[in-house]
């Protein structure tokens, strides 16, 4: 019986070893240390904070973050700028409102209830100016790529020349770790792209790194929380099953299997 | 029962234990079911909002709408001023000073809801030249003051602030 | 059952219970005799009770937040996710409740396989399980589509055309199905209406099922009938309930660690790209729970040949209690029955991982083989087995394990139920 149990399971075992294998050829992501990483896992305030300059200044200009309001920016867990920062911030944006009582479409500074202001009017308008490649919404974006903040970093950081025979097309980069090798985004990171606020050496690592994590925490906004909340309600389900497993040998004392 | 009192008692004990940790985790957990169906944040963010009043006429008023209610901003005339000042405040249901009621004497700011029921009074209606509810027929006097029917207390004042001569921030 | 001797003690207690037996009910539950010797795999009962209510309750709560509309849904739900105060928890739990309540029912079917609890009397109880299972599946498909990410979308775009291989009627019906010529806000809103009405169908059917199970009560791992009560009954509560609620509480850790910790890891990293009907993702996989069925799916090179056999894959589980003869149930007591049994767990686990990798070469090569062991063992297997099988001499009794030559016939032939 174990024997065949054994047979059973070294049959799966070579399965997994058969996966491995046919991944091998899929492209390697390297795994990242994050801070948010694990089950106590916080995102690095500063980070966030250096993340989103990173993303308004640079990324801004393709990607919308249509999800998102500029108040979240000062919310317990995000880059937490103060309300009289993210007021500010909020009102360097143009945000269209109406209409009003004239029944015009009029635009007026941004406020903090307001939604994060999109670079293109609609996808038709974003794709057509990016040369037919939408540059998708970064709302969601680590949550919606396989391999999540890893692999959002291993793009930004992939771009390399291409090796000798590999072809490429008008518009079309070479990335270690994109799918095909075949990216339509240029770069968009360079040493000293931006200059911090916080006067942290802006390298092209940093500011991928930075912009990585406020990625990661636009899509999954209540990490934090959600890992504090979990850590309390493990600690209570292993001190209320203890306590019931003691109850319950002490209750079947009472019923003798032998008896 | 012939467990010894010792073994009852550590029995007692671990029983009493389980039931008040086990509530204590019910009654946590019920609690994220009841507080989704409060404000949510995006609700709240927009608990404030900013009117720019300066187009508004002496003797007209605008209707903003703010947590969903509207809220009627009226630029009162004199008459209407002195009229709401001139009341006798034992002659009021729920009496209130014209001044307690206003910031700027010029400037009615008012949650626009009868406080009978919840209906939106007409403006300049009624026998006090204020607004009158046509659900019970509720009359208000130019400070919003309830003066005839069902209603039992004037229309309340929302929170709002001049943030200068031309805009207010209600909330 | 107990229902004749429980008189109410309260004068008020007896006018009520005369008139509505709520209290004797109560009593048929608690005092409910059930054998003393059930093990861990016996709590996935109670465990899927549990699983139900969780899913009914935050189901009601998301759909307090949800917009069931194409244009809207997906946003909606990710304002669940940031602005609802504990929307993210209770998404969380939503979503990955699913996946542990098909956790916890696979273990239910198979420990009911390996212990014969199909067999006579409770062969309505496999039925009605069958059913449930088969409803859960359909509320499951129906849900998955409600975010309206890509997997939703390409998933129901799937799942729907299967209908399309019914020959004449086959295009009228799904696009009957969707309310247009494609997936699309008919679609979402009809799924949203009817994937809020089948969790109380599956209520209803459970209720059944526990009625259907009370009649002859529960099966054991040795398989024999007892007498109840006896001394190889214990009374359902406290004893079965306090270790119902000790796996549960386990249960629960495993499930919050997936909530808290890994709430996206059994999910689809495309289903948060919002549907797009120009662009098909790379691979079209369902959630898991599904995939031992996609891979039968997928195995057979004809459309319609491959919906018969997924289809045939479960309905031929319904036959069950017939196929398999064989007069013990436990498969304690029956050796060849226990190693084809766990051929079988391993089949539908290598079945299950095929389906997720894409159909060809080597993989496609498993599901085929995989596939046809699956029909094997029900068709040809398992009827064969109860007549071959020597299986080993039973107990008298649960609590006289002591082995004393084959038991006579009459006596594994069930009691009547003593109603």
């Amino acid at each position: 019986m174990c024997n065949f149990k054994g047979i059973f399971s070294s049959f799966l075992i070579l399965f997994f070893i058969h996966t491995n294998f046919s991944n091998a050829e899929e492209i390697k992501i390297p795994k990242y240390d994050w801070t948010f990483k694990g089950i106590t896992g916080t995102f690095d305030r500063s980070a966030l904070q250096r993340g989103y300059q990173v993303y308004t200044e640079v990324c801004a200009s393709c990607h919308s973050m249509n999800l998102l309001s500029y108040r979240n920016l000062g919310e317990k867990g995000g880059p937490e700028f103060s309300v009289e920062q993210v007021k500010a911030i909020a009102a360097n944006f143009e945000v269209t409102d109406g209409p009003n009582s004239d029944g015009e479409m009029f635009t007026r500074p941004g406020r903090p209830s307001d939604r994060f202001v999109s670079p293109y009017p609609n996808i038709e308008a974003a794709t057509a100016a990016n040369g037919g490649a939408y540059p998708p919404d970064m709302s969601v974006l680590v949550k919606a790529r396989k391999g999540g903040a890893d692999y959002i970093y291993a793009v930004l950081m992939g771009y390399t020349e291409p090796p000798a025979d590999f072809q490429l097309e008008d518009g079309v980069y070479y990335n270690k770790y994109m799918d095909g090798n075949k990216i339509k985004m240029s770069n968009p990171l360079a040493d000293d792209l931006v200059s911090y606020a916080d006067g942290t050496n802006a390298t092209q690592a940093q500011m991928a790194k930075d912009v990585t994590t406020f990625l990661t925490w636009a899509a999954e906004p209540h990490l934090e929380t959600r890992h504090k909340l979990g850590f309390k309600v493990v600690i209570f389900l292993i001190i209320l099953s203890t306590l019931v497993y003691f109850s319950m040998r002490k209750l079947w004392s009472r019923i003798d299997p032998k008896d | 029962m012939n467990d010894s009192k010792k073994k009852t008692n550590r029995r007692d004990f671990l029983f009493t234990a389980s039931y008040t940790v086990g509530a204590v985790g019910i009654g946590a957990t019920i609690w994220p079911f009841i507080d989704q169906m409060n404000p949510d944040s995006s609700v709240k963010a927009l608990a404030t909002t900013e009117v720019d009043i300066s187009q508004i006429e002496p003797g007209k008023s605008i209707t903003v709408l703010w947590r969903g209610k509207p809220v009627f901003i009226k630029r009162r005339t004199e008459t209407e001023i002195s009229e709401a000042k001139a009341v006798n405040l034992d002659d009021l249901k729920h009496p209130e000073k014209d001044e307690d009621r206003v910031k700027k004497a010029e400037w009615l700011v008012m949650m626009g809801i009868c406080s009978h029921l919840g209906c939106v009074p007409l403006s300049d209606k009624g026998d006090y030249n204020g607004w009158f509810c046509p659900c019970h027929g509720s009359h208000y006097d130019t400070s919003g003051r309830i003066r005839k029917g069902p209603a039992p207390t004037n229309m309340e004042i929302p929170k709002y602030a001049f943030i200068d001569d031309n805009t207010i921030r209600i909330g | 059952m107990s229902e004749h001797t429980y008189t109410p003690k309260s004068k008020f207690g007896k006018w009520f219970n005369d008139r509505l037996p709520l209290l004797s009910l109560a009593s048929h539950l608690t005092d409910y005799p059930t054998p003393k010797n059930l093990n861990y795999w016996w709590t996935f009962g109670g465990i899927l009770t549990f699983c139900l209510l969780s899913q009914i309750i935050t189901g009601l709560v998301l759909a307090m937040h949800y917009v069931a509309h194409a244009d809207l849904a997906f946003n909606s739900v990710e304002h669940i996710m940031r602005d609802v105060n504990y929307g993210w928890l209770i998404r969380y739990i939503h979503s990955n409740g699913a996946s542990m309540f098909f956790l916890a029912v696979y273990i239910h079917i198979f420990r009911s396989l390996f212990y014969g609890s199909y067999k006579s009397p409770r062969e309505i109880i496999w039925i009605l399980g069958m059913i449930i299972y088969l409803l859960m599946m359909a509320t499951a498909f129906m849900g998955y589509v409600l975010p309206w990410g890509q997997m939703s979308f390409w998933g129901a775009t799937v799942i729907t055309n299967l209908f399309s291989a019914i020959p004449l009627f086959g295009e009228s019906i799904t696009t009957w199905l969707w309310g247009g010529y494609s997936v699309d806000n008919p679609t979402l809103t009809r799924f949203f209406s009817l994937h809020y009405l089948f969790p109380f169908l599956i209520l209803g059917l459970v209720i059944l099922h526990i009625w259907a199970l009370h009649v002859p009560g529960n099966n054991n791992p040795i398989g024999i009938d007892v007498k109840k009560p006896s001394k190889d009954t214990v009374p359902f509560h406290p004893y079965i309930t306090i270790k119902d609620l000790f796996a549960l509480l386990i249960f629960l850790i495993i499930f919050s660690g997936f909530i808290f910790f890994a709430p996206n890891v059994l999910g689809h990293s495309d289903n948060y790209i919002q549907a797009n009907p120009l662009v098909t993702p790379k691979h079209i996989v369902p959630e898991w729970y599904l995939l031992p069925f996609y891979a039968i799916l997928r195995s057979v090179p004809d459309k319609l040949g491959g919906v018969i056999l997924m289809f045939g894959s479960i309905f031929i589980l319904m036959a069950l209690p017939w196929l398999d003869s064989s007069k013990v149930r436990s498969s304690v007591f029956r050796p060849l029955n226990k190693i084809f049994f766990w051929v079988l767990v391993i089949d539908v686990l290598a079945l299950g991982y095929v389906g997720a990798m894409p159909a060809e070469g080597l993989y496609l090569v498993v599901a085929r083989v995989g596939t046809l062991y699956y029909f094997a063992h029900f068709l040809v297997i398992l009827p064969l087995l109860s007549r071959i099988e020597k299986t080993q001499p039973l107990p008298l009794s649960i609590t006289e394990p002591v082995l004393t030559g084959m038991p006579k016939v009459e006596f594994i032939k069930s009691d009547k139920p003593d109603v």
